[in-house]
C-alpha cells in the first residue's frame, strides 16, 4: 500500500517539477552549480574506478582464456563488450547512486528539515522546480561521464594487457575493433539517459518528502540509495530485454 | 487585514487546531501566545498557506484563500514575508544573497538596485558588515535579523514571525521586537508574531490572541491581558516570579 502510494507520489512530483518554471536568470545559476556538483565533481572517482576495473576485467578475461585455440584478440573484444554494455553504464550508475544520490537526498533533506523548502514555498516559488529541475538538466550531461568511463575502462584494459604480459597491444587493438555493432553504443546511451533521470529524481523524491530531523536525513539517504539502485537494476533488465533480445 | 474563520487542522488522529476565529488588523502587530505545543506554529503555517485547514476559511483583505486561483495564490504569497522559528536561511547563499533572493525572484531590478535595497534593509536590522558571511558563520541573533531582513526586503503586505526572539538574550530580543514594531508602523503592514515570551507582550503587540490546546482561550489588548481574571491567561502570564510580583503590586495599588 505505502509502496503504491510512494510510486504515485513520485510521478506526481515529476509532473510538478515541470510546472511554474523558475526565472531563467536564477535557473541558469542553479543548473551551473549542479553541473559542477554532480557532473564535474564525479569525474575523479569515475575515472579512477573505470581505469582499474577495466584493468581487472581484462585480467580476468585473459586468465580464463587459456585455451591456445582461442585467439588472443578475444581479450580485447570481451573487454570492450563488457565495458560498453554493462560496466560503464550500469556499474558506474550504481556507484553514482551512492555518490550523487546521497548528496542529492541529504542536501534536499536538510533543506526540508531546516524549513528552507517551506521558505521557498512561502515566497510562492515552486520548490520542486527550483530544486529538482536543475539537477535533472545537469544530469543530461551524464552520458558524457559514461563516455569517459568507457574510454578509461578500455584504456585500463590496455594497460593491464601490456603490464601483465597477457598479449600484444596489436591483438588487443584488433580485438576492440572487431565486430563492432554501432547499435550497442546507442543501447548503452539510451540506458545512460534513463539512469540519469532515475539518479536525478529518486534521490530528490526521498529528500523532498522526508520528515523529521538530522537523523532522518541520514536514514533517507540510505533508503534513497537502496531504491535508486533497485530501479537502475530493474530498468537495466527491462531495457536490455527490449533493446537487445531478438 | 486577515480574517480567520473557524479553522480546524488535524494530523492523522491528532486534532491540533480546534476551531479558531479572529481578525488581524492592518498596520498593527498582533501577538499569538501560548505554551509550547499549543498549536501556534501550525496556526501560522495555516495563515501562510503552507498547511490547508481541514475546515474553516481565511480571508486576506476580504478574499478567501480557498477561492483564489493558483496564480492569485502565488501573487498573494509574494506579498508575504515570513520569519521562521529556525530562521530557515538558504545555507548555500551568503547573507547578502539570502536577502536579495526575493527581489531576484519577484522583481525586474538590476543587480545594483537589488544590492542597494538589500544593503538598506540589512542596515535597518543593524547588520552592517556581515554581508559576505555564510549563514553558518553567523550567530543565532544575526541569523534572526537576516531572516527579518529577507522577510521585509520586498515590502510585504503581511509579515509573519514565528518566535522571532526565542533563544536570544533579553537585550537583543527587545531590539528585534521593536524593529518588527517599527517596520509594521513604517510600511503599514499586517504583522502576526508567535511568541511565548511575556517580555514581547510588554514591548509590542497591540492585539493578543492566546491559544491553548488548539483553541483560542482569550483575546484582547496588551493592557487588558494584565487585568483579566481569566484563570487560564493569568496562569500563563504570571508563571514567572517577576510577573507575579508585578501583578501583586498592581492589585495592591488598586486596593
Ligand atoms: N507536520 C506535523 N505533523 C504532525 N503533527 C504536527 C505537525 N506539526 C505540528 N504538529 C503537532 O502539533 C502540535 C502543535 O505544534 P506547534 O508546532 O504548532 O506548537 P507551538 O505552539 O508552535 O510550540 P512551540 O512554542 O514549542 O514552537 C504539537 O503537538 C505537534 O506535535
Ligand atoms: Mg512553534
Amino acid at each position: 500500500m505505502s509502496y503504491l502510494h510512494n510510486i504515485g507520489a513520485y510521478f506526481l512530483m515529476i509532473a510538478e517539477m515541470f510546472r511554474k518554471p523558475t526565472k531563467w536568470s536564477v535557473m541558469r545559476t542553479l543548473i551551473l552549480k549542479d553541473i559542477d556538483d554532480l557532473i564535474i565533481g564525479s569525474l575523479g572517482i569515475v575515472a579512477f574506478i573505470s581505469f582499474f576495473v577495466g584493468g581487472v576485467v581484462t585480467i580476468q578475461t585473459a586468465l580464463n582464456i587459456d585455451n591456445p585455440l582461442i585467439p588472443k584478440y578475444l581479450i580485447g573484444f570481451a573487454t570492450r563488450q563488457s565495458i560498453i554494455l554493462e560496466f560503464a553504464p550500469t556499474f558506474i550508475s550504481i556507484i553514482m547512486a551512492g555518490k550523487v544520490g546521497s548528496f542529492i537526498t541529504s542536501s534536499i533533506g536538510t533543506m526540508r528539515v531546516t524549513e528552507q523548502i517551506d521558505a521557498l514555498e512561502v515566497m510562492g516559488i515552486n520548490a520542486l522546480n527550483y530544486l529538482v529541475f536543475p539537477k535533472f538538466i545537469a544530469l543530461m550531461l551524464y552520458p558524457f561521464v559514461i563516455s569517459i568511463a568507457m574510454f578509461l575502462g578500455i584504456l585500463g584494459g590496455m594497460a593491464a594487457v601490456i603490464f601483465g604480459g597477457f598479449g600484444t597491444l596489436d591483438d588487443f587493438i584488433t580485438g576492440i575493433q572487431m565486430d563492432f555493432i554501432p547499435f550497442h553504443i546507442i543501447y548503452a546511451f539510451i540506458k545512460t539517459f534513463v539512469f540519469a533521470f532515475v539518479l536525478a529524481t529518486i534521490p530528490s523524491f526521498y529528500g523532498f518528502y522526508m520528515k523529521g530531523g538530522a537523523l532522518e536525513v541520514g536514514k533517507a539517504s540510505t533508503t534513497s540509495f537502496v531504491w535508486t539502485s533497485v530501479a537502475i537494476i530493474l530498468l537495466n533488465y527491462i531495457l536490455t530485454q527490449l533493446l537487445l533480445a531478438k | 487585514m486577515i480574517e480567520v474563520k473557524n479553522i480546524h487542522k488535524s494530523f492523522g488522529d491528532a486534532h491540533i487546531l480546534k476551531g479558531i476565529s479572529t481578525t488581524f488588523e492592518k498596520g498593527k502587530t498582533s501577538l499569538v501566545i501560548g505554551q509550547s505545543g499549543s498549536g501556534k506554529t501550525v496556526f501560522l503555517k495555516c495563515l501562510l498557506g503552507l498547511f490547508t485547514p481541514d475546515e474553516g476559511e481565511i480571508l486576506y483583505d476580504g478574499k478567501a484563500y480557498s477561492s483564489l486561483t493558483d496564480d492569485e495564490k502565488r501573487n498573494l504569497r509574494a506579498k508575504m514575508g515570513m520569519v521562521f522559528q529556525g530562521s530557515a536561511l538558504f545555507d548555500s547563499m551568503t547573507i547578502l544573497e539570502n536577502v536579495m533572493f526575493p527581489l531576484q525572484m519577484f522583481t525586474k531590478q538590476s543587480k545594483a538596485e537589488m544590492e542597494e535595497r538589500a544593503d538598506f534593509v540589512l542596515k535597518r536590522v543593524n547588520l552592517e558588515d556581515a554581508h559576505h558571511k555564510m549563514p553558518s558563520e553567523a550567530s543565532g541573533g544575526m541569523q534572526k535579523r537576516v531572516a527579518i531582513a529577507r522577510a521585509i526586503v520586498n515590502k510585504p503586505k503581511y509579515l509573519f514571525c514565528d518566535e522571532p526572539n526565542s533563544g536570544l538574550d533579553p537585550k537583543t530580543a527587545i531590539v528585534i521586537d521593536n524593529l518588527i514594531q517599527e517596520i509594521t508602523d513604517e510600511y503599514n503592514i499586517t504583522t502576526i508574531i508567535n511568541s511565548h515570551d511575556m517580555n514581547s507582550v510588554m514591548e509590542i503587540g497591540e492585539k493578543i490572541v492566546f491559544l491553548r490546546n488548539g483553541l483560542k482561550a482569550w483575546e484582547g489588548s496588551k493592557e487588558n491581558i494584565f487585568k483579566t481574571d481569566n484563570e487560564v491567561v493569568t496562569d500563563f502570564v504570571y508563571s514567572s516570579n517577576l510577573f507575579k510580583k508585578v501583578r501583586q503590586m498592581y492589585l495592591e495599588e488598586k486596593g
